[in-house]
């Protein structure tokens, strides 16, 4: 198609009276938005190629650049509006596939904002976290139904051989964001993170590069479909496995790493060949049933000497909660739920805005149904998909989640703008790309120090919000939902949620 | 030994930020926009970013142990400050033969002919806790440091 339709999503305005005519900006953009003209000293900008990343607007030392939505508008239209407009004319251009990347940007109601936190008044006292100690610490794994102890000479001496327990500072860890969709800088970034600050990492479906290999005590690692990666070694590496059956942005589908972001290194460590696309099947082959996932279960858990819990994400659908008894069940550790806001590098528009549930309402159904069959202290619920502060970790674990998974706030913290283009590998931060112009932009040094900064930052916030309920241990607030109140919420969503409305 | 600009080559972006900020350091207003659109003639940069495909890094004067640039100057313009201090360039007492851009093995001499003649070269914004360019490295790939050499 030589002439496309579709107006650009943004406008890229120079200040010319601020311009230096540096060539920042030409040198920053990968889509080739800006260009320096010699014979007239001039920048100028093609806006059509424009992604919204902002990396030119934060790299220009003059601040001359604005990046904003285009403000040309289609003539108004409650159904057919501009990005619908927009997306027919793509698939008539193009007869593909829409993708993108990142979380569901749809306007779905957003639970946690719909549920506000209790706190301490007259009655009983309020906890100061600055002066009284709080206990942030978690441990990921099966427990066990009742303990033995035995006393002999006044000594206590515990009897139970506990399950293997992933232990965490705070209830957050690194979700899976494989080698391959992010840089090697990012992965690093995450990895030393989360091992100096005492929490995990995930692997992805990606494999484990060998420089990451030094990090395996902190980090989760993934066995999915595709099986990309996943050897002897790999397993032994790490503290924890997952196996990945769903992602909340594309519950029902494989993971889709195209052929230009598999680099020598990449193809090295997924073990396939350089440039061909890593499709991963939309099921494992191998599991069918609750009793094939117990199959796998148990292979990985008799490869790894019973040393290492094992973890099952699935996506957030409609049946969730009967899906997770047979989980459970089937001998899963640890339940990781992944909502419809889940982020992902690569998935097709229509699945990721389309298809699940809110992780919310996945949390508080699951929860309550592990409780009622009896099952739920034999695992771990680890919440992912779209958590966005200490508040939304703090509701979740009220609501009765373990810990929360974070991938699209940690990708933020490196420096990603979200402007939803992982697909292309041109990721200007350097994050989702395996192009070595691009890659060094993420100093994984800085990344590494940024992510620290935040999940202290959100460390003690969660013990400021606890503090403020009264409480002095997170265990304690783990599935107390009389500290949640609901506003401007149904009466079947106040009922699925298991709170009360705010005023009762 | 003495504090000296490293690059780390492994994570320069190649935005060359360090060498606006090197010109705006050595502008007569220290003002970007002013330096760049009303100074003439314009500083050059005494930083160079050097790249070859995804490779790059910014290269200035190593302020040598036994700076060849001295040896080779006969009006005595390039000169050490102090024992251990930085090798500096008096633009007064340069005559422009540019022997010192001969003999640096770093090529980190540039050709000045903006006004006069004259070599240009890295000061280590001498006087500055730190150089401009490592100040105004956005993803810190210049650090200055004393690493005892």
């Amino acid at each position: 198609m030589r002439f496309s339709y579709i107006e650009p999503e943004f406008l890229v305005e120079r200040r010319l009276e601020r311009c230096i005519r540096c060539q920042v900006c030409v040198r920053q953009c990968a889509f080739e938005v800006h260009t320096y003209d010699e014979a007239s000293d001039t920048v100028f900008e093609d806006s059509s190629k424009c992604v919204g990343c902002l990396r030119c607007v934060t790299y220009c030392p003059t601040d001359a650049l604005i990046v904003r939505q285009n403000p040309t508008t289609f003539k108004e239209n409650a159904n057919w509006t501009g990005r619908v407009i927009k997306n027919i004319y793509k698939q008539a251009e193009t007869g593909g596939v829409l993708l993108t990347g990142m979380g569901n940007d749809r306007p779905y109601p957003i639970y946690w904002d719909h549920m506000v936190l209790n706190a301490s008044q007259v009655t009983n006292p309020s906890i100061d976290p600055l002066r009284e100690p709080m206990e942030l610490k978690t441990y990921l794994g099966r427990k066990p139904d009742h303990l033995n102890v035995s006393v002999k000479e006044g000594k206590v001496k515990l009897e139970t051989k506990l399950a293997p327990q992933l232990e965490l500072r705070i209830p957050v860890l690194f979700s899976a964001l494989s080698y391959g969709a992010i840089s090697f800088n990012a992965s690093k970034a995450l990895a030393s993170a989360a091992y100096e600050f005492g929490t995990y990492y995930n692997t992805g479906e990606g494999g484990l590069h060998r420089d990451l290999y030094r990090y395996g005590e902190r980090t989760i690692v993934q066995c999915a479909s595709g099986r990309f990666g996943v050897h002897k070694d790999y397993l032994q590496a790490g503290a924890a496995i997952e196996i990945k059956i769903g992602q909340g942005a594309k519950p029902g589908i494989g993971g889709h790493l195209p052929g230009e972001k598999v680099s020598e290194e990449v193809s090295k460590t997924r073990m396939i060949p350089v440039g061909s696309d890593a499709l991963s099947p939309a099921p494992h082959h191998d599991i069918y049933s609750i009793e094939d996932l117990r199959q796998l279960i148990y292979a990985l858990k008799e490869a790894t000497r019973y040393e290492k819990p094992v973890s099952v994400k699935i996506a957030a659908v409609h049946n969730s909660a009967a899906i997770a008894s047979g989980m459970v069940r089937a001998g899963a550790d640890i339940i990781a739920l992944d909502g419809i806001r889940g982020g992902t590098g690569a998935a097709p528009t229509t699945i990721r805005d389309n298809v699940g549930i809110p992780i919310e309402l996945a949390i508080a159904s699951v929860d309550q149904r592990l409780r009622e069959e009896g099952i739920r202290q034999q695992a771990s619920i680890v919440a992912a998909g779209g958590f966005r502060s200490s508040a939304d970790v703090v509701k979740a674990i009220a609501l009765g989640a373990d810990a929360v998974y974070i991938g699209t706030s940690a990708l933020v913290a490196m420096g990603c703008h979200l402007c939803q283009i992982c697909y292309t590998g041109k990721c200007n931060w350097g994050i989702a790309t395996q192009d070595p112009y691009l890659e060094k932009r993420l100093n994984p040094e800085i990344a590494k120090e940024r992510l620290m900064n935040l999940l202290r930052a959100w460390e003690h916030e969660i013990k400021e919000m606890l503090g403020g309920m009264g409480i002095n241990a997170i265990e304690s607030l783990r599935g107390n939902r009389l500290h949640l109140r609901g506003v401007g919420l149904t009466d079947s969503e106040l009922d699925i949620l298991g709170i009360l409305p705010a005023g009762r | 030994m003495m504090k000296r600009v490293y690059a780390k080559e492994e994570v320069c972006a190649g935005c060359r930020l360090c060498e606006v900020w090197c010109v705006v350091a050595h502008s007569q207003s220290k003002n970007i926009i002013k330096a760049f659109n009303e100074e003439f003639p314009r500083p050059l940069p005494r930083v160079k970013v050097e790249e070859f495909g995804p490779f790059s890094f910014a290269l200035q004067c190593r302020h040598c142990q036994d700076p060849p640039c001295i040896e080779a100057c006969m009006t005595g313009a390039m000169h050490r400050e102090g024992l251990e201090g930085p090798v500096l360039h008096d633009a007064d007492r340069c005559v422009g033969c540019w022997m010192c851009i001969m003999v640096c093995p770093y090529g980190a001499i540039a050709r000045d002919e903006t006004i006069k003649k004259i070599a240009s070269k890295c000061d280590l914004c001498y006087g500055e806790e730190e150089p401009a360019c490592v100040a105004h490295c956005p993803n810190e790939a210049l650090v200055y440091e004393d690493r005892g050499e």
